[in-house]
């Protein structure tokens, strides 16, 4: 019986990928407007060249390549889309087909990952152009784990953003909390800096937190810096399970309290 | 005469747009947080460099500081004044009601530029304020000093908008072009850090390419008196040359506008 939910998946993707397909300059835009890390990257690796930070030039720019890497990957913007759906009564059609809605979202993201290849080739290409010395070959090691962790932090990206996404039923600017949140994935996720170089009280809570598992755990296992995986994994799946109860609880009430315009 | 005339529409303008967001307060909250979490954000990015012995080449934390203080105020400006007029011109291409804005007796860019004004940028402006302030105080700036600050950043300003503007302008050709201003406001992140913290090319394009450098690290080197005149004057010409260029630009676009139903 499996057979199923993979034509649907497959069915899905298909459709979104034919569609992502005609957006295809503006997601260059999107891809672009990704330079968050290359900004840092020149930061530090100005740095490191004055002084000893503990890391090497090269090392800062295979870090924050691979910042940039798990960042392309896991972009997801569900929020924006269920909130309109919400507010424009828009999701009441949708409930009334035999799937739970979603799923359109989640093969969406996935679907728009694939037209997004090209370009990450492109300017992941252009990076080994302007820093050779930072070009290396992952161990197998990291090869498996890391992709398993960035699908993983995708995963659970999604699923949080989609949970406060439920808040759209009660409120009419969900996004603004998004926003919010957004300021501490900002600056706790190793985004400005691997988290070795913060303080060791601030890496502490924020290795409770899950926001360093969306960017710094994934690109450390990538690039092969030691992070403590078992732990890591725990947490991921720790906070996981907290936003998919916490989900499905706001999803039922949520759908019951719903009253958008022609439902 | 023409001059009062425009007066008199920005007042009315503004305090229509006042008044209708005044309708969300608790936005005015929401908007005091993120902007007080966004601060602490920046301060631990800035502060993650200072914690080792490592400065930016010629600038001391505080002065540092002053150039977080100039982005933050900048922030401000342009949440208030750039991004919600500047931002919508996509959505007036898209939907045709671009030829409602070409109609009106007035200069439609200047129609386009001004016509909204949102109060939640106020924060960024305070705190930004603030943060100029305390920090100038440990460097031991006078008010004339402070005062400095003013022409670099006005140019800055007049600079950003254009940029800007000019992008906006391209949806006329390209209808979903939303997304170019969101690349123009990553790349404006940079304008945190004094450009003399990034390595030689970054530099060359922060400051020929998209001038960041112009728009905090000019004036905050105006302010401790340690601008070159020559960087001054580079800022008055990239903003009168860029306004031109706006307007030139905006001139030339129309011409290929078609509205949406033809």
């Amino acid at each position: 019986m499996l057979s199923r939910p993979l034509h649907v998946a497959r069915t899905l993707i298909s459709v979104y990928y034919a569609y992502m397909v005609e957006y295809r300059a503006e997601l260059i835009f999107w891809v672009l407007s990704g330079s968050f890390p290359l900004i840092f990257l020149g930061l530090w690796n100005q740095a490191a060249q004055s002084g000893d930070l503990g890391f090497t030039p090269a090392e800062f720019a295979r870090y924050f390549l691979g910042v940039f890497l798990v960042r392309q990957f896991t972009v997801v913007w569900v929020i924006w889309d269920f909130e309109k759906e919400v507010v424009q009564g828009k999701l009441s059609p949708l409930l009334l087909q035999p799937i739970d809605p979603v799923w359109r979202h989640f093969f969406g993201h996935v679907a728009e990952r694939i037209t997004r290849l090209p370009f990450i080739m492109l300017l992941v290409g252009l990076f080994c152009l302007l820093y050779p010395e930072a070009i290396w070959l992952p161990t197998p090691y990291a090869v498996v784990w890391g992709t398993l962790t960035l699908v993983l932090s995708f995963c659970l990206r999604f699923l949080i953003q989609y949970t406060f996404a439920m808040l759209a039923f009660w409120v009419e600017k969900a996004t603004a909390i998004q926003q919010f949140w957004f300021l501490f994935y900002t600056f706790l996720s190793g985004m400005v800096a691997p988290l070795a170089l913060f303080p060791e009280a601030v890496r502490t809570i924020a290795l409770w937190t899950p926001f360093p598992y969306l960017i710094y755990f994934p690109a450390s296992l990538l690039i092969g810096l030691p992070v403590d995986l078992p732990r890591g994994l725990m947490i991921m799946i720790g906070w996981g399970a907290i936003a998919f109860i916490i989900n499905r609880i706001l999803w039922r009430v949520g759908l019951k309290h719903y009253s958008g315009m022609g439902a | 005469m023409k001059l009062a005339r425009y007066a008199r529409v920005l007042k009315l303008f503004w305090q229509v747009s006042i008044a209708a967001e005044l309708e969300y307060r608790i936005n005015f909250i929401v908007a005091v947080v993120s902007s007080l979490g966004g601060l602490a954000g920046s301060l631990f990015g800035l502060f993650l460099f200072y914690r080792t012995d490592y400065s930016f080449p010629g600038w001391s934390w505080s002065e540092a500081l002053l150039v977080l203080g100039i982005f933050t105020i900048l922030q401000g400006v342009s949440a208030t004044f750039l991004s919600p007029n500047l931002n919508k011109i996509v959505g007036y291409v898209q939907e045709g009601t671009l030829d409602f804005v070409l109609l009106k007796p007035i200069s439609s860019q200047f129609w386009l530029s001004t016509h909204t004004v949102s109060p939640w940028g106020l924060p960024d402006l305070v705190f930004g304020s603030i943060i100029v302030l305390y920090a100038g105080g440990q460097i031991g700036l006078e008010a004339l000093d402070y005062l400095a600050l003013f022409p670099p950043l006005a140019l800055g300003i007049a600079s950003l908008y254009s940029l800007w503007f000019i992008l906006g302008a391209t949806s006329i050709w390209f209808v979903k072009i939303y997304n170019v201003t969101e690349v123009l406001r990553s790349l404006l992140e940079a304008g945190r850090f004094p450009i003399e913290g990034y390595p030689a090319i970054y530099r060359i394009f922060f400051t020929f390419i998209v001038p960041v450098a112009f728009l905090t690290t000019v004036p905050a080197q105006t302010m401790i008196g340690r601008s070159n005149p020559i960087w001054l004057l580079g800022s008055a010409l990239l903003a009168a040359v860029l306004f031109q260029a706006s307007k030139w630009f905006w001139g030339f676009a129309l011409r290929f506008y078609t509205s949406a139903s033809s």
